[in-house]
């Protein structure tokens, strides 16, 4: 269970973290915590998989690579199985089931454009099945404003 | 217009050889000790002020979007999880797109292309919801926003995490 400490450092972690020598520090002080309180709670919080990450979130894109989201239509029988492929190209950053015909969405990530075309190309031959690219045209927002 | 201008994608950030160390060196994530940057530079070799100077610059350029932490929405009881989608005029879907971006509760929005006949949906808005009933009360808000621009759209929920790693950008 979270505690009211966790949900402050989840709410106020989710950006803005602060660059100099003793950041946890900073951090700390500004929400009325203990340095070593910080680091302690945010390796728990990681171990038990309330935090995903925790660190610098780099842009693809602005480093010169690539991100595609892709989908598939995956006949159930043979779900299991193109799950494993997919998901074994290190490509594939991740991957959920949904509910529609288009069941399979996956996120490609390459350090250039090339990449993603050749990711897809080799799922399309692993599991004989077409892989529809919807790369992205223009992003009107991203961010992640969720309260804990 | 060239392609990047089109795309509304601002042009890659010049990285050098040791900004590519100091990625490779902190895509899995800061260490947990006091010095973090300190630590962080004996792995890419540069001192802790250079790290500093270093993601400052790739925060003003973009290419860091933001330093700090992922929460998981499962753990954290947002079990819902639905893709919004929807078909909008051409003329009109950057200006609603942005409208619907700026909700509170939308966590992504993005325009991508339609793939006809299997997929007529050109906006794509992520929302996320303790329920499935509480994601649905959000959509009926998306929906309300767009009007008669929206000519058809569909909701994809999540069943499963198939696989979530962070994006690795460089090996």
């Amino acid at each position: 269970m979270l505690d009211a400490v966790d949900r402050l450092l989840i709410n106020a972690l989710q950006g803005g973290f602060p660059l100099e020598n003793r950041p946890f520090a900073a951090f700390a002080e500004r929400n009325g915590l203990g340095e070593t309180e910080v680091i302690d709670r945010i390796r728990a919080l990681t171990e038990s998989g309330e935090l995903s990450r925790f660190g610098p979130m780099f842009d693809a894109e602005r480093l010169g690579g690539a991100v595609c989201l892709c989908a598939m239509s995956v006949p159930q029988e043979r779900f299991e199985d193109v799950a494993q492929l997919v998901n074994a190209l290190p490509e594939v950053a991740h991957n959920y089931e949904r509910c529609h015909a288009l069941n399979m969405w996956f996120v490609l990530a390459a350090d250039a454009p090339a990449g993603i075309a050749a990711a897809a190309a080799r799922i399309e031959s692993v599991t004989d099945l077409p892989v529809l690219r919807f790369p992205k045209e223009r992003e009107y927002f991203i961010g992640m404003r969720v309260q804990a | 217009m060239s392609p990047t201008a089109e795309a509304g994608v601002a042009p890659a950030c010049v990285i050098d050889a040791v900004d590519r160390r100091l990625i490779v060196a902190t895509q899995e994530g800061l260490p947990l000790v006091l010095e973090p940057y300190r630590a962080v530079g004996e792995v890419v070799g540069i001192e802790a002020a250079e790290v500093i100077e270093r993601l400052r610059r790739l925060l003003a350029h973009g290419a860091v979007r933001r330093i700090g932490a992922v929460p998981n929405h499962y753990r954290l009881g947002l079990l819902a999880n639905g893709m919004t989608v929807w078909d909008v005029e051409d003329a009109q879907v950057d200006r609603l797109g942005a409208d619907v971006g700026a909700l509170p509760f939308v966590t992504h929005c993005y325009r991508r292309p339609r793939n006809l006949p299997v997929w007529p949906y050109n906006l794509f808005a992520m929302v996320h919801g303790a329920t499935r009933e509480e994601v649905e009360v959000k959509r009926a808000e998306i929906a309300g926003l767009l009007g008669s621009a929206a000519r058809g759209a569909d909701i994809l929920y999540s069943t499963r995490i198939l696989k979530k790693t962070g994006l690795r950008i460089f090996a």
